[in-house]
């Protein structure tokens, strides 16, 4: 692949995620012109409801959907690498579902003992159960991997994992009052208009340091495309290097599932995009270039949800995300069985 | 180059070789030979470091493998097997780079030495016509070849191999050996790579290890073959070593008529 390809792929992903950036300020229910947007950013003069709208509602939200983006396609590249699984993703080892039983029991267990606070209480035990719920899913899974070698080995157990804590939540579901059961299943559809101002102070260094381990990996995951084998006898400490991603991916996914719910399909979706888009396997460029496009592709749901906001319908960012993988996903396998058939 | 000092190998509780001493040379190619099952891969993985001998020693250039960090061990033993590698977009020579990953810093940036013994490597090992070709387009011999210049890439004194003629066929078998050979003789490597295909050792190399649970015997090829050995252990009702064409014939059965 020729390098001059590559730098303008680059400069239309980021032009694409600014325009989009700057076009999710602007889009809402209320129509807000274009200077007092800016205004309110710079602490020009406008409307006090202005200034509330852009500063404290459509910014963090905007925010939250970049980083999730990164977060999510930063995850799902190094697990589709480690596990050599072009359907692994940054939900493969139980991320998703440690959050939903942790947010299950919070949620619907609560309750049923007799437990209940504010709102603000309650959202903060839901964030805090997630991640508690997340982490403890990854580090079972890291510890296992640990004694076993094969990988594969450890991707069944991931998956079983997940079905284990479906069938609790199922029961929990099955037991938990209808107040608490809609709660419960507003978080799984994910949305990303839940988390405040204050809270961006605690996801963006998260991710950062996710970030950094994720590329600290690069030269790691470009020796794995061979395989752990061939990886150890390059000098590759892959016990090491497991555990490096299993932490970027806790950091990564699980704060972000946290905070958001599960966001489907863009971990997933979005390393193939990359991979078709600039047509190589180094990680030096897959890395940003699935970075970038799950911005952009974070943004744009948010930019759809909004639109269709504007209709009256709120529409779960869970569902949005859905649509947009999905296609990719299938264009991919079916791309894949051609060129081996 | 690489020394097996008193060593014992098992596989789970099974033992394999029982007590074994060794040494393979620099500049020599030496094919490793057994039965199925009789410990050939598992051998070559312990001399590589990536399994452990049950008691004694392997010594790569005077030092137990062991005892080497895993960056000195890169840089001194280079290890091919049978796995294909399924990547999606990644050209040969790309793939050949990886193998410099022992030298190259936290990214992997490549220098431009290490450019040039990427190019001498996809040289050496005749694919240089086809280095830009993705690796999910080649034959299998094609993608053995990618793999051994990767290895070559990799620069190190010893280059083990396991079966690495496994899924081609004969004159490819034939070429792959004569590259080998040529790695061994010219370039000064020491090679020792397991197989199943008794003519082409015998024709090819140098030296031959035998596994003859749980005993290894390594001997220049000429002794091995006078030793019996080989008549011995690939001899079975319906299939004869003859010492003397140094092939297998099958064996006349009594007709069922």
């Amino acid at each position: 692949m020729s390098g001059s390809r590559t730098y303008i792929l680059f400069a239309v992903l980021i032009a694409a995620a600014a325009l989009l950036f700057v076009g999710d300020l602007l889009i809402g229910t209320t129509a807000i012109p274009l200077g007092d947007v800016w205004a309110a950013l710079t602490g020009g003069a406008t409307s006090e409801e202005y200034a509330v709208i852009v500063r404290e509602l459509r910014l963090p939200k905007v925010i939250v959907a970049a980083v999730a983006g990164v977060a999510l396609s930063a995850s799902g590249l190094q697990m589709q690498t480690l596990f050599r699984n072009p359907l692994a993703g940054p939900y493969v080892l139980g991320v998703s579902s440690g959050a939903t039983l942790g947010v299950a029991l919070f949620t619907i267990g609560a309750p049923i003992i007799g437990l209940s606070g504010n709102t603000a209480v309650m959202a903060m035990g839901t964030t805090g159960m997630a991640w508690l719920g997340s982490a403890a899913i990854l580090l079972l899974v890291m510890m296992l991997s640990r004694r076993i070698r094969n990988i594969n080995v450890i991707l069944i157990i991931g998956m079983m994992l997940g079905s284990t804590i479906s069938a609790v939540v199922g029961i929990l579901q099955y037991v938990g009052t209808e107040e608490s059961l809609k709660a419960f299943v507003v978080w799984t559809m994910g949305s990303l208009t839940n988390v405040t101002g204050e809270q961006l102070t605690l996801i963006i260094p998260i991710a950062a340091v996710g970030t950094l381990l994720s590329v600290a990996v690069i030269k790691p995951l470009n020796m794995l495309l061979l395989g752990e084998g061939y990886a150890r006898t390059m000098g590759l400490d892959v016990g090491r290097t497991r555990t490096l991603i299993f932490i970027s991916t806790t950091l990564l996914a699980a704060t972000v599932t946290a905070f958001c719910g599960p966001i489907g399909f863009i971990g997933l979706a979005m390393p193939h995009l990359a991979r078709m888009t600039f047509r190589t396997s180094d990680h030096r460029i897959l890395m940003p270039a699935s970075i970038l496009w799950g911005v952009v592709a974070m943004l744009l749901c948010c930019v759809v949800c909004d639109l269709v906001a504007r209709g009256g319908v709120m529409l779960p960012v869970n569902t949005v995300t859905s649509l947009l993988g999905i296609p990719i996903i299938i264009i991919v396998v079916m791309r894949n069985r051609n060129s081996a058939a | 180059m690489i020394e097996l000092r008193d060593i014992r190998l098992a596989f789970g509780r099974r033992e394999l070789i029982a007590s074994a001493s060794a040494r393979f040379r620099a500049g020599t190619i030496t094919a490793l030979l057994g039965r199925n099952g009789t410990g050939k891969s598992t051998l070559l993985r312990a001399m590589a470091a990536l399994g452990a001998v049950s008691h004694g020693e392997i010594l790569v250039a005077g030092r137990p493998v062991g005892s080497l960090s895993a960056a000195t061990l890169a840089r001194s033993i280079a290890f091919v097997n049978t796995d294909r590698i399924h990547a999606e977009n990644m050209s040969a020579r790309e793939l050949v780079a990886i193998g410099r990953s022992p030298y190259t810093d936290w990214i992997g940036r490549m220098g431009d030495d290490d450019r040039r013994i990427v190019d001498e490597a996809l040289q050496t090992a005749g694919i240089a016509d086809m280095a830009d070709r993705m690796i999910d387009t080649m034959s299998d011999g094609e993608c053995q070849r990618v793999m051994i210049a990767r290895a070559l890439a990799q620069a190190t004194p010893v280059i083990l191999l396991d079966e690495p003629t496994a899924f081609l066929d004969m004159p490819n078998r034939y070429e792959l050996c004569t590259l080998l050979r040529r790695l061994a003789h010219e370039h000064g490597k020491c090679i020792v790579f397991s197989t199943h295909d008794l003519d082409i050792a015998l024709s090819l190399c140098d030296d031959i290890a035998l596994i003859d649970s749980p005993d290894l015997h390594v001997m220049p090829t000429a002794e091995m073959i006078r030793s019996g050995c080989i008549e011995r252990l690939f001899s079975s009702p319906y299939v004869r070593f003859d010492a003397a064409t140094q092939s297998i014939t099958l064996v006349e059965q009594p007709s069922e008529r």
